[in-house]
Formats: C-alpha cells, sequence, structure tokens
C-alpha cells in the first residue's frame, strides 16, 4: 500500500462488464508529508465507493486478490485499487493534515 | 493497470488450450500523463474489441486471467482459461491530468 495523489480521471465507454460502475482515477504515489513532491509512475486505480476524485490524498492499493475483496467483485480483473481517503500522516514529530 | 496503444496484431495457427478464438494483438505500453511509450511492445489478450490505433487500458500478471473468467464473450462449458499474461480490459474515450509534476528530476 502507499499514500497516494489522484491527478485525473480517465472514461471509458467499452470496458470489461466487471468494470461498470467503477470510477477510473490516475493516482501517483507521493511523498507522505510533501504533497507536492509526486513520485514514480502514474498507474490506474479504481475506486468503488470511496469517493476519491482528482487532488484527493488517498491510500493505493496495488495487488489483485486484496483489490477483489475491497470491490467485492471476484472476477474483476482488477489490481489497483483506492483502499481509503488519507486524513493525516505523521512522521518523525511531523504532522501533516490533508482532511 | 497501464496505458498502452494498440500497434498490431498477432495470429498463432498453432495455441495452447484456452487462447484459440481469443484476439491477440500487439500494444505498445504508454506512460498514463506524458503518453510517451515506456518499454518494448507487448502481446495481450482482447476482451472488448479494441481495434488498431485505440488507447487501451489493460491488466497484466494474474489479474489478465481473471479478466477471461466472465467476459461476456464466447465462453464454451469447461474451456479452460487462456493462459495469457496481459489483458485489454477497457478502450480509453478520453482523460483528464489535472497535475502535472511540480518537481521534476
Amino acid at each position: 500500500m502507499f499514500v497516494g495523489k489522484v491527478i485525473g480521471n480517465v472514461w471509458a465507454t467499452r470496458k470489461h462488464k466487471h468494470l461498470n460502475n467503477l470510477k477510473l482515477l490516475i493516482v501517483k504515489a507521493i511523498d507522505p508529508i510533501n504533497p507536492d513532491k509526486l513520485t514514480g509512475e502514474a498507474t490506474m486505480a479504481v475506486d468503488k465507493d470511496m469517493g476519491a476524485g482528482p487532488g484527493d490524498i488517498v491510500l493505493i492499493l496495488d495487488e489483485g486478490g486484496s483489490a477483489r475483496k475491497i470491490i467485492k467483485d471476484s472476477k474483476a480483473p482488477v489490481r489497483t485499487v483506492v483502499a481509503g481517503i488519507v486524513d493525516w500522516v505523521n512522521y518523525k514529530k511531523e504532522e501533516k493534515k490533508y482532511a | 493497470m497501464k496505458q498502452a496503444k494498440v500497434i498490431g496484431r498477432v495470429f498463432a495457427s498453432r495455441q495452447c488450450c484456452g487462447t484459440d478464438k481469443k484476439i491477440l494483438l500487439l500494444i505498445q505500453p504508454l506512460d498514463w500523463e506524458t503518453d510517451t511509450p515506456v518499454g518494448e511492445p507487448i502481446v495481450a489478450a482482447d476482451t472488448v474489441g479494441a481495434g488498431a490505433g485505440e488507447n487501451v487500458f489493460y491488466v497484466a500478471a494474474r489479474e489478465a486471467i481473471v479478466a477471461f473468467e466472465d467476459w461476456g464473450g464466447d465462453v464454451l462449458i469447461n474451456e479452460p482459461l487462456p493462459p495469457v499474461d496481459a489483458a485489454i480490459i477497457g478502450i480509453i474515450d478520453g482523460k483528464n491530468i489535472t497535475e502535472k509534476n511540480k518537481e521534476r528530476k
């Protein structure tokens, strides 16, 4: 799991039927206490009912089995999923609030 | 889940169990933010009917097989799941990137 930021969204009409009713978001890992510092490579994550949108700091899970558990669909071909919305991060006595 | 562009098709008259009747496409993975090619082209199985030149998104590894468990295409009873390691699962109509990288290396 990693802390990331939603940097965009994708729309697609023709998609796998088990992806219907899921939001497609583009996320990128951030430095947990500095949301302006984006790191790594952007990936697409799905969001079922977290309600994340562009600009939000989110918890991203990048593993297929757990991703299918979170969206409660054992036949969905997903790997990266929004597992939560980050309220705050505490790191080396430094606290960063996001909510 | 990554973005790619369909750049060609692959035919194989002799294939292993389960991959026959599946469409195999040659895709070039792209970066989500800049649309620049990333790495070498790969062969992916199609679940949505993508055509040449279209921007698609795909899943790799084990999730590619999950995509064929219930994909809405022709599935024969007791047909083995195809041994694939990339599956195209959607055609991108559009995307909106609201934030570019502020600290580029």
